[in-house]
């Protein structure tokens, strides 16, 4: 569905994408790991083109997608949930929810708000509410909900984890596999190492931006470098 | 005597709060000061002029071609000294000042070679009829300013709130990074607010030409000096602190020249907001973090 090559992305003249290559399967979850500072969130911005690929090839569904804008790449089907949730704090829950849909033109959208908002109760209770006032597992949900609407094919998830309980951390992940059920391809980016490989079907890991590893989720959980540089010892 | 002064200044504070609505747009969305907003809104001036004094045609037709003409400057504007400047590395962030002050100067230097240094008076038709209310003279150029202000600002704050295109610059103005991944073309909506933008300020530049009687090509600078003023006191990039802003200069500024001093009126208006802005730093309307104006 996504097939990336040789990306090679900068921050000035510093290199930040050493040549990446991956794809990302039709209605599988896909993650890819690795250390802080290592590249993962550059390689989120580079494929819905926040950051412009210096080389490399981005294809998306078959047609090549490099260098395109981040509201072209949505309309196309690739929507990101960026790391931090990205709230519009000074404006109200339901009109995050609104934004999420603003390329749709098709008349179903007051439905499909009201349908993710009873998927997530809480976003109902607080629709007035301005987002900047959610904590932060509920702005997370709405994140997730907002770039839902957009309808997505692929769905990028950068570190939707970090800063929440554990409690609120295992509902995303139950919301995450909800996604993929539901037909959207996922490519989540997670420090949680564990727990994104038991819900991925295979993944990627990365160092100084590049990709050192690739394998089946299953295999990676057991594989020794993986296992001592993520995963900690049981 | 004082109703008088206070319909007076009422009529003045609405202009600058067009004006300064302009100036708030523009910082709320891209963060910077144009510095030549003044000068748009001088060019307004003098579309007006033109239309209504020089061509004799209704002053309806004045407001469409000022709308028409500052827009294209402000598109222009956005071309040539905004967009060459943005994302790149390297660029200092207050290279977009220093490009709008030079395009304030080629348009104030572009008036005085197409207009001629001088004063020149805006005549309309209605300009001296007024209406005697007990003991207070109301001038129907005083109730057409005020009533176009108010329509105009109800329209903007409507259009801001509810409808698609406000929100996307809602968004934008907030994070310009969130929008685009929201699918919202940041560029058109940057182009669109200092379009709008401009064309508030030559509305505003008709206004203050019938209001005064009186439009030349040194204009826009005290104007565009008061409409920064007007924001920072109101708070950067806020609608509604644009608006309050705007009246309480121009009230503050009316009374001063109507029970003081008019020598003092410019010092007076601007030492109101030091004094506001000693007691709330972040304007009246303004958020206490500076991250969120962006």
């Amino acid at each position: 569905m996504l097939n990336i090559t040789n990306i090679e992305t900068f921050y000035g003249k510093i290199q930040a994408l050493k040549g990446i290559t991956l794809n990302v399967e039709q209605g599988k979850i896909v993650t890819l790991l690795g250390a802080n500072g290592a590249g993962k969130t550059t390689t989120m911005k580079t494929i819905v083109g926040l950051l412009k690929p210096q080389n490399g090839k981005i294809e998306f569904l078959g047609e090549n997608v490099t260098g395109l804008r981040p509201d072209q790449l949505l309309r196309k089907g690739i929507a990101l949930v960026p790391e931090g949730r990205a709230i519009l704090g000074s404006m109200t829950v339901i009109e995050n929810l609104e934004m999420g849909a603003y390329h749709r033109k098709d008349n179903e959208i007051d439905k499909d708000v009201e349908k993710v908002m009873m998927h997530f109760p809480i976003l109902k209770e607080r629709k007035e509410q301005l987002g900047g006032t959610l904590s932060g597992g509920q702005q997370q949900m709405l994140a997730i909900a907002r770039a839902l609407l957009s309808r997505p094919k692929l769905l990028l998830l950068d570190e939707p984890s970090m800063g929440l309980a554990p409690l609120i951390v295992a509902d995303i992940f139950k919301i995450i596999r909800e996604i993929k059920d539901n037909g959207t391809t996922v490519l989540l980016v997670e420090q949680n190492a564990r727990q994104a490989l038991k819900i991925a079907d295979y993944g990627y890991v990365m160092e100084t931006g590049k990709i050192i590893i690739k394998g089946k989720a299953s295999d990676l959980l057991k594989d020794p470098r993986v296992v001592e540089a993520y995963l900690g010892k049981k | 005597m004082l109703l008088e002064q206070l319909i007076n200044g009422i009529t003045l504070g609405s202009i600058y709060a067009i004006v300064a609505l302009g100036f708030t747009l523009v910082f709320g969305v891209l963060g910077i000061i144009n510095m030549a907003h003044g000068e748009i809104f001088m060019f307004g001036a003098f579309i007006g002029v033109i239309i209504t004094s020089t061509l004799g045609l209704p002053l309806w037709i004045a407001f469409l071609a000022a709308i028409i003409v500052t827009g294209i400057l402000g598109y222009m504007l956005e071309r040539v000294a905004l967009r060459p400047l943005r994302g790149k590395q390297g660029v200092s962030h207050l290279a977009p000042l220093i490009s709008t002050i030079g395009a304030s100067i080629l348009l104030e230097n572009l008036s005085h070679h197409l207009f001629g240094a001088g004063n020149h008076p805006f005549r309309n038709a209605f300009a001296e009829i007024s209406f005697q209310i007990g003991s207070i003279t109301i001038y129907l150029v005083q109730i057409l300013i005020f009533v176009i202000s108010v329509i105009l600002m109800i329209v903007l704050s409507y259009w801001l709130l509810k409808t698609k295109a406000g929100k996307a610059l809602r968004a934008t103005a907030e994070n310009i990074e969130t929008a685009s991944i929201l699918g919202v073309n940041t560029k058109r909506i940057i182009i669109l607010t200092v379009v709008i933008a401009s064309a508030m300020g030559g509305i505003a530049g008709i206004l203050v030409g019938m209001a005064f009687n009186s439009v030349n090509p040194q204009m826009g600078l005290s104007m565009g000096l008061k409409g920064l003023a007007i924001i920072i006191l109101g708070g950067m990039g806020n609608v509604r602190g644009a608006m309050a802003g705007g009246l309480i200069l121009g009230l503050s500024e009316t009374l001063i020249v109507a029970y003081g001093d008019s020598g003092y009126r410019d010092a007076v208006a601007f030492i109101t907001i030091i004094v506001i802005l000693l007691l709330r730093p972040q304007g009246l309307f303004g958020q206490k973090t500076t991250a969120a104006g962006r």
